[in-house]
């Protein structure tokens, strides 16, 4: 045994040894934590460039923060058994809960001067599984890319007149969305818009035989155009109001839900790209939204719909924005459930 | 001589050296995947999620163990403070092994996540979501990995030390292959 207290040579080298693999180790652990890549896209820049200049919405959704809550349920009529195996396809009925939304960090927007509307929705299957997607109501996304979509909302805080135009300079795909929000027509009503998965997904039947997928939610109720001005004039709360009123006046408010599938070939790793006009579609069930809630008590406010929560017969594609959207929505949750207090429940609906 | 053994029994060294690689791996991959949007934040979170688990199983066999078979006494020319450090940092070790997994159990339930394992397994909610708890338990879960992490390193250089320059046959004790050098400890 050496001497305690004597250091030979080799000792020495073996303390250097020692050091080496401690900073060594130390160094590899902050180099995966992203401490030494500071252009790393995380979701902590995700969601400090989705972050308006007036400030975080304190206890709110990052994005998409002004929102409503339904439940309701799924009627499947067990067409969708040919494409996937998911319980959810099974013709019966699923309960439903998911959340009306405007594409804002504000969540005091106005609802006239957002273009972009949502839903959330999750279905619940037995043995606890669930179905969870987030679409929106235009017919393709902005951008390809994640990184694409961190630039757009940069370039879109920017007072730079130039920046917007090299954005779309540098992101050529960015067209189509700006056509679609130029011209597509603005309506009163959460229950005439359509909404959109956009990102693909894969389905796996019974056999084992996978397809890829996009889906949608078409509104049964018939869209009414309305202009811009004309819905800022009804008041800044009027999509919130409106759909209260009709569901309780006019009852439940129902939506087809429709499978695309894709052709071999068709893009399935971007989401800005449109799939050619007669791809086939399967309706598989009908959604019936039967109560609305205000979010502060409601049953959506504790969900993340986070759209990579799926049930077995479902699962993500090459399409890069499900992974990034999980990862960005599970900070902004995080976030949220430690700010509860600065969007106080009611006292009635304190557990 | 007492009766104390020389080393651990060999399900114990197997199971140290699967368990450390394994924590290593979870603890880089968790702060990995929590700082990336890119596509493979999904499939680390399946790993991270399946080996959390597995660990969570693996950890209640080695506190077993241990408390079946003992552990092999320190030399006896190890200073009081070195003794009760090493004490002190094998029970602190012990303690994250068992609670890092619950507390990633729990902090996903209070967030009303399904928990799904690797081949599709689903572990049922023993918590209903909660804001406050969910972020009690993702906090701890978060700075007591980095304490984790900073303990196993610490645990690693002290291994070293025993192997490399004290040479005293601690490090042989939990070395998975046989001694080498077998005058070292009998002495």
């Amino acid at each position: 045994m050496n001497q305690p207290g004597k250091l030979s040579r080799s000792g020495l080298g073996s303390l250097v040894l020692i050091a080496a693999v401690l900073a060594g180790g130390a160094a590899a652990f902050a180099y995966t934590a992203g401490w030494l890549s500071p252009g790393r896209l995380t979701p902590e820049r995700m969601i400090e460039a989705l972050t308006p200049p007036s400030g975080a919405p304190l206890g709110h959704r990052r994005n998409h923060a002004k929102g409503i809550c339904f439940t309701g349920v799924f009627e499947a009529n067990g067409t969708g058994v040919e494409l996937s195996r998911a319980k959810v396809f099974a013709q019966g009925r699923y309960p439903a809960v998911g959340r009306f939304n405007l594409g804002t960090a504000d969540p005091n927007a106005v609802d006239a001067t957002v273009r972009v509307r949502g839903m959330g929705l999750l279905i619940s299957m037995a043995d606890g599984e669930e179905w969870r997607t987030a679409m929106i109501s235009p017919p393709i996304f902005p951008v390809s890319t994640p990184q694409a979509f961190h630039d757009l909302l940069h370039v879109s805080g920017s007072k730079d007149p130039e920046a917007m135009k090299a954005f779309a300079r540098a992101n050529p795909e960015f067209a189509a969305f700006a056509a679609w929000a130029k011209s597509a027509p603005w309506t009163a009503s959460y229950a005439e818009e359509s909404y959109n998965s956009l990102d693909s997904f894969f389905f796996t039947d019974a056999n084992g035989g996978d397809h890829a997928v996009r889906w949608s939610l078409l509104p049964s109720a018939q869209p009414i155009p309305i202009s811009q001005a004309d819905l800022e004039e009804r008041g800044p709360d009027f999509l919130e109001q409106e759909i209260g009123e009709r569901v309780r006046v006019a009852g439940p408010q129902t939506w087809t839900m429709v499978i695309t599938v894709a052709d071999p070939g068709d893009p399935t790793a971007d989401p800005s790209k449109a799939w050619p006009k007669g791809r086939r579609t399967v309706e598989v069930g009908t959604l019936v939204v039967r109560r609305i809630e205000p979010e502060r008590d409601g049953s959506c406010r504790d969900i993340n719909f986070d759209p990579t929560v799926l049930p077995p017969g479902i699962r993500v594609s090459d399409d890069p924005f499900p992974a990034a959207r999980s990862s960005v929505y599970r900070k902004s949750y995080d976030l949220r459930a430690a700010e509860a207090k600065d969007y106080p429940r009611t006292e009635a609906a304190k557990p | 001589m007492s009766n104390a053994p020389h080393r651990f029994a060999l399900l114990q060294r197997l199971l140290h050296w699967l368990m450390a690689a394994c924590i290593f791996a979870m603890l880089f991959i968790g702060v990995g995947m929590v700082s990336t949007v890119m596509p493979k934040y999904l499939p680390l979170i399946l790993i991270h999620k399946t080996l959390g688990v597995a660990l969570l199983a693996l950890v209640s066999i080695r506190v077993a163990l241990r408390l079946y078979y003992g552990a092999p006494p320190l030399p006896a020319d190890l200073p009081m403070v070195v003794k009760l450090g090493a004490k002190l940092s094998h029970q602190m070790l012990y303690a994250l092994m068992v609670v890092m997994p619950l507390l990633g159990l729990g902090m996903l339930w209070a967030a009303a996540y399904p928990v799904v394992l690797y081949g599709g397994l689903q572990i049922p909610a023993l918590l209903p979501q909660s804001d406050g708890l969910h972020t009690l338990l993702w906090n701890a879960h978060v700075y007591l990995g980095f304490a984790f992490f900073a303990l196993a390193l610490l645990h690693l250089a002290a291994g070293l030390f025993h192997a490399l320059i004290r040479r005293d046959g601690v490090f042989e004790t939990i070395a998975p292959l046989p001694l080498r050098d077998k005058t070292t400890s009998a002495q």
